[in-house]
């Protein structure tokens, strides 16, 4: 017999079904929509240049920094045209993927 | 001495020392990390007495890094041919005691060998891996002996059963014969699969996991869907196998070894599995169960992509391939994984002739922002590619819900399954009733002085019209409506009745389905 205790329920179109979750559904991440202003790191690697500090300018496709990474250097540019708010990294340091490298204002 | 008997000596010898493999010192380690060694494999996997082992005097011909002065019995693999299960095959098993198991050219020729007999001969390849990897002093010579192996897996792909066996380590490039075989299997604590291991992740990403966590058997069959069936041990891993071999055919012209007709088995009461209530779940294997032979359905990938359900069965003592909506997990919905893992199943039942039994209950697809960027679309379309493209007999029975782009995935009539049936408690709609009443009768229900108990109304009102079989069966969409207990006599006649089908599609090269 089905064990009634762990049985979940899921919304599909107007009706909830009583059901199980996969490992993987339960785990599923939210959605969070991305902010233009933060500029993520999309690859773990270590930080060789900065070029930018806060309060300077900075154009579209502008170098931020370097960031070595699988044996490449990666060039990080500006997504957009601004001032900077903040550098979160430091030359020399390892930064896992997800970090908040640079924050436009 | 007879000159004969000393030539009958020095064949005894050089058997026995390349029989021993990489000797009592590796054995011994390869027994302590509880593994069996490849010829015990061979001969546990194996019908008895059956194995017929070639190329064990092979040898290598690296002369670089003092290679020349190194002896590695049979190159580190053993290939050779028998029976099992009474179908005949072909078999190699690398041997981690000589040398790690590693791949060189001698090795991958070795391989390719037993391959190029298997296609021949129209017989099942088996590999069994356990390999550290490419013979790094073998250098391009050792890459190419890879490439030799995919492009005989490929070649071989439809046209005999490919079984891959994961008994150890199978990193890099080696993986990718198993990913273009059929079915693989894998063990507990033993099976390491991998395209990049732990010690590299960590130097270059700086994260941290363990083989087991990264590419282990339960990451495969759980996670990954990569492998296809989870053993505790060898000796359970080699009963999966021989079981499998049983629904197979020999290659893509025979049919599977027919088995001696059974019944169901009485426990699985086919009008007692099913609530009435379409948001309340059940196992629909137990539906499988109360209409195939002796109750005995085989599954494959059951830890991965559990809202769908395949494996085989048979009918009539005739092996059939059962794909299922899964009610029990996440409702029965269609999704990214469900829909690969139905799919490819799929296409092997129709590469090699296998009738495909559809049981329909899902709501549709599964909403959300991670599905529809993985790709859901593409993934999705996969399940169409592969049903409409199929030509064997394709069954389709639905149970209780069949709603919109599910109804249609799931082998409908449009999709050209040869037959349709529909329980009394079939719901064939475009969507769910709730969702249609709040569209249809949007300005309705908003109107109403009390629009809870319009909305009530309204969808009670849909669900008497729609909710049910009639509507599709008065289009010809379903062929019949029949009783649950009536399921196993209609699948039996359909399966009978379907045996000489024959049926074409436009000429081509090839299709190019949604991979």
């Amino acid at each position: 017999m089905i064990d009634t205790t762990q049985i979940q329920k899921l919304q599909i179109e107007d009706r909830e079904y009583e059901t199980f979750f996969t490992k993987k559904f339960a785990g599923r991440r939210h959605y969070h929509p991305p902010d233009p202003r933060k500029i993520l790191c999309v690859i773990p690697g270590v930080i060789l240049k900065i070029h930018v500090h806060p309060g300077k300018k900075v154009l579209r496709n502008d170098p931020l920094l370097v960031l070595e990474a699988m044996k490449m250097e990666n060039i990080i540019l500006s997504p957009a045209d601004g001032r900077i708010k903040a550098v979160n990294v430091e030359i020399g340091k390892m930064v896992p993927k997800g970090t908040v490298l640079v924050e436009l204002e | 001495m007879s000159s004969s008997t000393l030539k009958h000596l020095e064949f005894v010898k050089r058997s026995a020392r390349a029989l021993k493999g990489g000797g009592d010192k590796a054995i011994e380690k390869q027994i302590a990390m509880g593994k069996l060694t490849a010829r015990d494999r061979i001969n546990a996997l194996m019908d008895a007495h059956s194995f017929h082992e070639y190329d064990l005097f092979v040898e290598h011909r690296c002369r670089d890094f003092d290679m020349d002065k190194k002896v590695l019995p049979g190159d580190g693999v053993i290939t050779g041919t028998g029976t099992l299960s009474g179908q005949g095959v072909c078999i190699y098993a690398q041997d981690f005691t000589v040398a790690g198991g590693s791949l060189g050219l001698m090795h991958a020729r070795k391989i390719t060998k037993i391959m190029d007999h298997a296609i021949k001969m129209g017989l099942p390849i088996i590999g069994i891996n356990d390999s550290g990897g490419a013979r790094i002093q073998e250098g391009v010579d050792s890459l190419a002996g890879y490439g030799e192996i995919f492009y005989r897996n490929t070649s071989a792909s439809g046209v005999v059963p490919q079984i891959s066996v994961i008994l150890g380590p199978c990193a890099g490039g080696a993986v990718y014969s198993p990913a273009l075989t059929d079915f693989v299997f894998v063990v507990d604590q033993i099976s390491k699969m991998f395209i990049t291991g732990p010690e590299v992740i960590k130097t270059v990403l700086g994260e941290e996991i363990s083989m087991e966590d990264l590419g282990g058997a339960r990451v495969h069959t759980e996670i990954s869907g990569n492998a296809h069936f989870f053993a505790r041990n060898e000796v359970e891993c080699f009963h999966q196998i021989k079981k499998l071999m049983t629904f197979l055919p020999g290659n893509n012209t025979k049919r599977p070894i027919p088995h001696a007709p059974a019944p169901p088995k009485p426990k699985f009461n086919i009008e007692q599995i099913i609530p009435a209530e379409p948001s309340k779940p059940y196992d629909v294997r137990d539906i499988i169960k109360a209409v195939c032979d002796n109750s005995d359905f085989f599954e494959i990938q059951e830890r991965w992509a559990a809202n769908i359900v395949i494996g085989f069965a048979r009918l009539n003592g005739e092996t059939i391939g059962v794909v299922g909506n899964q009610p029990l997990v996440l409702a029965g919905v269609l999704d990214v994984d469900s829909s690969d893992k139905a799919a490819r199943f799929i296409r092997f039942c129709n590469a090699f002739s296998i009738p495909l039994v559809t049981f329909v209950d899902l709501p549709g697809y599964l909403p959300g922002v991670d599905q529809e960027h993985a790709g859901v679309i593409r993934h999705g379309a996969k399940i169409l590619y592969a049903y409409s493209e199929a030509t064997v007999p394709k069954i389709t029975v639905i149970l209780r819900k069949a709603y919109g782009g599910g109804y249609i995935a799931m082998c409908s009539r449009h999709l050209r399954a040869d037959f349709v049936f529909a329980w009394p408690t079939a719901e064939i709609a475009v969507m769910g009733p709730e969702g249609a009443a709040n569209i249809i009768f949007r300005n309705e229900i908003a109107n109403a002085p009390d629009p809870a108990a319009m909305r009530k109304q309204k969808v009670a009102e849909y669900t008497q019209k729609f909710a049910n079989p009639y509507v599709a069966a008065a289009a010809g969409h379903v062929d019949a409506v029949i009783l649950p207990t009536d399921t196993r006599k209609f699948l039996l006649h359909a399966i009978q009745i379907s045996k000489q089908k024959t049926e074409s599609r436009p000429r081509k090269k090839h299709g190019i389905p949604p991979f």
